[in-house]
C-alpha cells in the first residue's frame, strides 16, 4: 500500500480532495499514470450514469413487457435513441473497468489474467458495437 | 501490469455488514454485465424484426424471464446506491466507522425501497 502511493506521480491525485475541481479532474485522466487514470474514468463513468440510470430503470421497467410497436415508437424517438447510444457506450466502458478490476484482484497468474482481460474486452467491444448499430438501425428505419 | 493496492481474498474477511456489502457490490456489477449481454440481445433481436422480438419477448414475459428482470432491477439499484455511497467515500466524506455503518444501512433500506416501488408503480411482476 505505502510503496504504492510513493509511486503513483502525483499523491495528491490519488484522493480527490474537498475543493478539488472538474478541470483538474480531467487534467490528472489525461497526464497521471494508468491505475490512476483508470480510477477516474470509473468514477467519472460511474457519476454520468447515474441520471441515466433512473431513465433506464423506468424504460425498461415499462418496455420489458411492451409489443414490438410500443418498443420501436419508443426507441425511435430521438431522445430515447440519443439516450440509448450514451447509455450503451458508458455502461459497456464502466463494465469493463469494473471487471478489470476485479480480474486484476483475484486471478494471480499473470498469463491467466491476461487472457482474461482480453476475452472481456473483446466481448465488451463485440457487444457494444452490435447494440450501437441496432439503436441506429431502429433509428434509421421508423 | 498492475501498480496499484489490489483487495485481499475473500476469505480474509470475517463476514461482517461492511464486507459483505462491499462484496456484494462486486457481486451485483457482475450480474448487472449480464444484463447488459441482454439487453444488447434485446436491442439486435427487435432491430431484426418483429418475429425475432416476439421470440425474446416470449422469454422476458415467462416466470424466469420476471425472476431475472427483478434480480436485475434490484442489482441495479444497489450497485446505483452503494455506488453514490463510494463517491462520497471518494471525496472524503464518511469515511469513519459508525458513520459507514450506518450509510449502510440506509443505502440498504433505499435500495430495497426503490426496488419495491418500481416493481409496484411499474407493475413487474403481473404479466
Amino acid at each position: 500500500m505505502y510503496k504504492y502511493i510513493v509511486n503513483v506521480d502525483n499523491v495528491d491525485s490519488w484522493r480527490c480532495g474537498n475543493n478539488m475541481k472538474i478541470s483538474k479532474a480531467f487534467h490528472i485522466l489525461i497526464s497521471s499514470s494508468e491505475p490512476v487514470k483508470h480510477w477516474w474514468a470509473q468514477r467519472l463513468s460511474a457519476a454520468i450514469l447515474v441520471p441515466l440510470n433512473l431513465w433506464f430503470i423506468y424504460s425498461i421497467t415499462f418496455m420489458s413487457k411492451a409489443n414490438y410497436e410500443t418498443v420501436i415508437v419508443w426507441l425511435s424517438s430521438k431522445t430515447n435513441s440519443i439516450l440509448m447510444l450514451i447509455f450503451i457506450l458508458i455502461i459497456y466502458y464502466h463494465a469493463v473497468l469494473g471487471l478489470q478490476v476485479i480480474i486484476e484482484d483475484y486471478v494471480a497468474t499473470e498469463w491467466r489474467k491476461k487472457i482474461l482481460l482480453f476475452f472481456v474486452k473483446a466481448t465488451a467491444t463485440i457487444a457494444a458495437l452490435s447494440a450501437l448499430i441496432s439503436t441506429i438501425v431502429i433509428f434509421m428505419e421508423y | 501490469m498492475v501498480n496499484r493496492p489490489i483487495s485481499p481474498h475473500l476469505q480474509i474477511y470475517k463476514p461482517q455488514l461492511t464486507s459483505v456489502l462491499s462484496i456484494t457490490h462486486r457481486g451485483t456489477g457482475i450480474f448487472l454485465c449480464l444484463g447488459i449481454l441482454l439487453l444488447t440481445t434485446w436491442l439486435v433481436c427487435l432491430a431484426l424484426g418483429e418475429e425475432s422480438y416476439n421470440i425474446f419477448y416470449k422469454h422476458t414475459t415467462s416466470w424466469y424471464g420476471k425472476l431475472f428482470l427483478i434480480s436485475f432491477i434490484f442489482s441495479l439499484f444497489y450497485h446505483l446506491t452503494n455506488g453514490i455511497r463510494h463517491l462520497f467515500w471518494d471525496f472524503g466524506l464518511g469515511l469513519d466507522l459508525s458513520t459507514t455503518y450506518k450509510s449502510g444501512y440506509v443505502m440498504l433500506c433505499i435500495s430495497i425501497l426503490l426496488t419495491l416501488t418500481t416493481l409496484i408503480l411499474g407493475d413487474v411482476v403481473t404479466i
